[in-house]
């Protein structure tokens, strides 16, 4: 056992500490712990976003452009950077409720924008590319009657599963997107179809809860790690 | 109050108490068991295989210290793979909360495998606008990064002299706890063709599934099962490997407190119908 002599690793440990002391209740240990990490992280990001954002964005630029612009260089393209950051400075208009207006101008280029980079990218990522992956795929065809051939032929588990997967999966789709059809009411074949969608439903969100179990024991893993092997020195 | 009723209504803490013992003990005492690899976290190392020796590889680290003990066993099982292959890698950091997590692991495992700066392996740090740097990286690794975190401009660094795009890059690896590898997909594979893989926090994982199916992701590690079955693929056992038996213990706690639950919760509910 060593003991960590680093006053920092004293210092998570005993935040750490302050927090898991929440799962008994609620204290001021906590609390501290907890606006501690707010204020950090808010200044932290704060000086991040500054330095990468303001001074290579703006602050160097329009000073590059004006000096050039005073020793008799003329108006050059770095002045351009006065756009974004006026258009940034309006949207600051928001605490003035006279002329917060004028921050629709900013919020509605921002959303202009983005909309022109983001549509034709994510349309075709997770729409179009989703739903041809839906029937094929670049190793196997989704549904091939050659799967379920070799299956018949020689039948085992591995073959069964990949013979059927496919199906299935066009299946689950069909059911799933059932069940989010609103415009006719969930009576007979629709509903049939739409409840088998529900079990597609549970089975992803199991799925997507067992991974999150995962995820929480892992950062419990690495707080516990943390004070096992820095700071306590009880394993290697 | 009968014993059913006793047990649904059990205080929650004691419950914290056998999972904190189900993570401390294996943590002290290795059970050693037996981890096996998964399709996804193969083709990652397959398709890491398959590079010549020489072919940089972009590793993206795309998240902050809240995923680090997920993500952070992943970004050093990568980098180990790629200097023992003697491919370049080429780091850059799209979260604003990374980059001191990429610098730290970057130096540790260059100075194990003994790489050199500028020439092994390069550090960008951190840009601001994550889909606009990955575009721009289709163009020119100049537009977004004209100097590296160090400040030294790109053009007199040995290894970014004939890397100008997606173009002179094997692959890229993006670590991330959040949205990051959406963007790496829309705009580096789908734009620029570029071969995309990702880990993910488990959280995310069962989302990036579908990326598989269309090959919009070569491969996949989801979460620390993800980092523990690379390690064993590069035959490196660290923090994910060793994590493993506490995940198993706990997995096999929540399974037994969920049956036993739902066993309790039916018995008092034919329990309640019987006194009515």
């Amino acid at each position: 056992m060593h003991v960590s002599t680093d006053i920092w690793i004293w210092i998570a440990a005993a935040l750490t500490l302050c927090i898991y002391s929440f799962l008994y209740k609620d204290n001021p240990f906590y609390k501290f712990a907890e606006h501690l990490l707010v204020g950090v992280s808010a200044g932290y990001f704060f000086v991040i976003y500054f330095w990468n954002l303001i001074v290579p964005n703006l602050l160097t630029p329009v000073k590059n452009g004006f000096v050039t612009l005073f020793t008799g260089g003329g108006l050059t393209g770095d002045l351009a950077a006065l756009v974004p950051g006026i258009l940034g400075l309006i949207i600051l208009t928001r605490l003035i409720p006279k002329i917060a207006w004028m921050s629709r101008w900013a919020i509605g280029f921002y959303f202009g924008a983005f909309q022109g980079i983001a549509i034709t990218g994510y349309m075709q990522a997770f729409i179009l590319a989703q739903i041809y992956g839906t029937f094929v795929t670049a190793a196997n065809p989704v549904f091939s009657l050659t799967l379920f051939g070799n299956f018949f032929g020689d039948p085992g588990w591995a073959r069964f599963v990949l013979a059927t997967s496919g199906p299935l999966m066009i299946v689950g789709v069909i059911c799933t997107l059932t069940y989010f059809f609103f415009s006719t009411e969930h009576k007979g074949v629709v509903g049939g179809v739409a409840r088998v969608g529900i079990v597609f439903l549970m089975i992803g969100f199991g799925a997507s809860f067992g991974y999150t179990v995962m995820a929480r024991v892992s950062l419990l893993i690495g707080r516990l790690t943390f004070l096992l092997r820095d700071w306590l020195g009880i394993i290697s | 109050m009968n014993i059913i009723e006793k047990f649904l209504h059990i205080d929650r803490r004691y419950i914290f108490i056998l999972v904190a013992v189900g993570v401390i003990v294996p943590l002290l005492f290795p059970l050693g068991l037996a981890v096996t690899t998964s399709p996804p976290v193969e083709n990652v190392y397959n398709e890491i295989e398959s590079l010549e020796p020489g072919t940089p590889v972009l590793v993206s680290v795309d998240y902050d210290p809240s995923t680090q003990p997920e993500l952070s066993p992943m970004t050093t099982a990568i980098l180990r793979h790629c200097f023992a292959r003697d491919l370049p890698v080429i780091i850059t950091v799209l979260h604003p909360g990374g980059p001191g997590l990429a610098l730290e692991i970057s130096d540790r495992i260059s100075k194990e495998a003994g790489a050199v700066y500028g020439e092994d392996y390069v550090f960008l740090g951190y840009k601001v606008g994550s889909s606009a740097v990955i575009l721009s990286i289709g163009q020119d690794f100049r537009v977004s990064f004209p100097a590296d975190y160090f400040n030294t401009p790109i053009d007199k660094i040995p290894l970014m002299k004939d890397i100008k795009n997606y173009n002179d890059i094997g692959l890229v690896v993006t670590l991330s706890g959040s949205t990051f590898p959406d963007m790496w997909v829309a705009y580096g594979h789908e734009r620029y063709g570029q071969k995309v893989a990702a880990g993910v926090t488990a959280v995310m994982a069962a989302d990036y599934y579908p990326f598989l199916q269309t090959g919009q992701l070569v491969g996949l590690l989801g979460g620390l099962k993800g980092a523990a079955e690379y390690e064993k693929l590069i035959e490196r056992p660290d923090e994910g490997l060793k994590g493993m038996d506490a995940q198993t213990i706990v997995h096999l706690l929540i399974v037994v407190f969920i049956v036993l639950g739902n066993v309790a919760y039916i018995l008092g509910q034919r329990a309640k119908r019987r006194e009515a």
